[in-house]
């Protein structure tokens, strides 16, 4: 065979996403570094710029900057960029752009999870700030909530037969999640005063991340990360469909469910943490996917960062929309994301006709 | 045609080779006792009626799907027992509705048939840009190489993805219903492309519904209820009474420059 070169040596890799990656990664980290200190700068208690920052050198003692919005903010960004990888990774699973970081249980599981825990520990006050709910119990209910996110995921294994067959772990999945769902308001209804606590916590609120939490999902990030590395490649042959994945060399079975491993971990710390935060998951792979096209191996990092981006900025909103009070975070990114979301789906209506 | 000495005495022929080959799915028969071969630089044409066991047969020599009884041999050796990477390497799979990536580039989709040399964290390096580019030349896509698949005709979105199967640089290349959903000017530009493909010692398996397509192969392997009705040029298994026994007795067999051209007729 005769190898003909071509006249022109054509450009290598272009994306197939609206911008340069560079400019979008660039974006990202300028997004993120600005959201972080706008953070730490706001709040219900002024602080000017200088003690903030004399407070985050360790000059200076300021226990609002480094205990209460230091922690947040870092928070924001862990769980941000667990659910933007978790829905990236969902997504390119599933082959389908709505599939959320919650689709096998993980979020039913876990608030069912802390609602047990709470109803079996029994006389909880109204008071949910700082961890009031966990000081009482044997174990601090964020492993109630891991511990339900991780039992539900496996039940969902359990019931589709493995990671074989995808059609049915979504259908486990909306099962598995509608029957938890259920028996958390069961619980829930049996001592309404003790899980109002509870049902903010469901409706994702960022205000209860402390400097445990933070290591804690810092952890599971930094465990996960060189998992995503190899999936990388394997999501951009699943675009392929399934079988012709296998015949690329993919072990595929085992490659599926150790990214149904890594998510689900991430997705309940993540959850346990912050509650059930909406719409990040779904969003922040569906607009990078435009912006930066569909390979994998750029769209998880970017999902992460996405993910961050979103949940920071958001958790800001929660912060200042209604201020001095605060929202849970999970209402704002579920009002911003729903609209937002349908738009998207819109325009790709109407451009593919 | 060079024969390798096999466990119980059969001989197992070169290339790509199914030895009494059965395979069943819940209890239920699909394939039994079916022995073909296909050789480098051949097309290789599968035909039969719906449920006969092609599409099963093909994912069987792709080692997509495990024997019950016999074997699949590549070169002589158990296809089981190669690695999943070199079986990637040698044999490329394009199925019917496999799907096609939307935010992907041509290039960056062709680019993905390189996984099997890649593996999971390999980058590509000159060798593998090499391979993309001629099979992108072969199947004439280098033309639209930064579109997306979604902005491509159906014609045009085939050659990419028998590019991304080209792209491995296989020895052996196994089409589901590589015509599916083409018109009849894009169906006979397809299939001239793989016919060419031969002249690269490729060795080309093509699942087709049509007889008149399938007589354009070397050989046209018959297959009917997961067995070989019959195996040879097309010109003898494109016969009137075989057609008709399988598709009915308004079939006839018409004879156009050598080539049989099967019509049916009220």
């Amino acid at each position: 065979m005769v190898h003909t070169p071509a006249l022109t040596t054509p450009k290598r890799g272009v994306a197939a996403g609206l911008l340069p990656r560079l400019w979008v990664f660039a974006a990202l980290l300028v997004l993120l570094g600005l959201g972080g200190l706008l953070g730490l700068w706001y709040g219900a208690v002024q602080i000017p710029a200088q003690e903030v920052l004399r407070a985050l050198l360790g000059w200076q003692d300021n226990p609002i900057v480094t205990e209460l919005r230091l922690p947040r903010v870092l928070g924001a960004i862990l769980v941000g960029a667990a659910l933007g990888l978790s829905g990236a990774a969902f997504q390119g699973l599933f082959r389908n752009p709505l599939a959320d970081p919650y689709l096998m249980g993980s979020a039913a599981g876990a608030a069912f999870g802390v609602t047990l825990a709470v109803s079996l520990a029994g006389g909880l006050s109204g008071a949910f700030a700082q961890h009031a709910i966990f000081s009482f119990l044997p174990f601090s209910a964020t492993w109630f909530g891991f511990l339900g996110a991780v039992g539900a995921v496996l039940v969902v294994l359990l019931l589709s037969g493995g990671a074989g067959r995808t059609h049915d772990l979504i259908l486990a999945g909306v099962v598995v999640g509608s029957i938890l769902v259920g028996l958390t308001s069961y619980l829930m209804l049996q001592g309404a005063d003790r899980v109002r606590a509870v049902f903010a916590y469901t409706l994702g609120n960022l205000s209860f991340i402390s400097w445990p939490g933070v290591g804690a999902l810092a952890g599971y990030l930094l465990f996960t990360l060189p998992v995503f590395l190899l999936l990388g490649r394997t999501l951009n042959a699943l675009t392929l469909g399934e079988e012709t994945a296998r015949s690329l060399g993919l072990p595929l079975e085992g490659l599926k469910l150790l990214l149904i491993g890594v998510c689900t971990l991430l997705t309940a710390a993540a959850v346990a943490q912050a509650g059930i935060i909406g719409f990040v998951g779904l969003v922040a792979p569906h607009m990078l996917r435009r912006l930066l096209g569909g390979d994998y191996r750029y769209l998880l990092p970017a999902s992460a960062l996405g993910g961050a981006v979103l949940l920071l900025w958001a958790d800001l909103g929660a912060r200042v929309l209604v201020a001095p009070a605060e929202l849970p975070v999970g209402i704002v990114t579920t009002l911003l994301g729903g609209p937002f979301f349908l738009y998207l789906l819109w325009r790709e209506r109407r451009r593919y006709g | 045609m060079a024969r390798l000495p096999h466990s119980d005495g059969a001989a197992i022929p070169r290339g790509l080779a199914a030895h009494n080959l059965g395979f069943s799915y819940r209890h239920r028969r699909v394939l039994e006792g079916l022995g073909l071969h296909l050789e480098p630089g051949e097309w290789l044409a599968l035909l039969g009626p719906n449920g006969s066991g092609k599409s099963t047969l093909l994912r069987l020599l792709a080692g997509l799907l495990r024997p019950t009884t016999g074997g699949v041999y590549l070169e002589g050796r158990p296809l089981g027992g190669c690695s999943s990477w070199l079986r990637g390497q040698q044999i490329a799979f394009l199925p019917q509705n496999g799907g096609y990536p939307e935010d992907l580039t041509v290039e960056e989709v062709v680019a993905l048939g390189r996984i099997p040399h890649l593996g999971l964290l390999g980058r590509e390096g000159r060798a593998d840009w090499e391979a993309v580019e001629w099979a992108m030349q072969q199947t004439q896509v280098s033309g639209f190489r930064h579109r997306r698949l979604p902005t491509l005709s159906g014609g045009e979105r085939q050659r990419v993805l028998l590019a991304r199967a080209l792209a491995a640089r296989p020895r052996f290349l196994l089409l589901d219903e590589p015509t599916n959903h083409l018109d009849l000017h894009h169906q006979a530009e397809f299939l001239a492309l793989v016919a060419g493909l031969r002249a690269q010692g490729l060795g080309i398996l093509t699942v087709l519904h049509d007889p008149n397509l399938a007589a354009r192969a070397d050989r046209v392997a018959f297959l009917m209820e997961g067995r070989l009705l019959a195996l040879g040029r097309p010109a003898e298994v494109l016969d009137q009474s075989l057609l008709q026994r399988v598709y009915g007795a308004g079939v006839r067999v018409h004879r156009v420059k050598d080539r049989p051209v099967v019509v049916l007729e009220e």
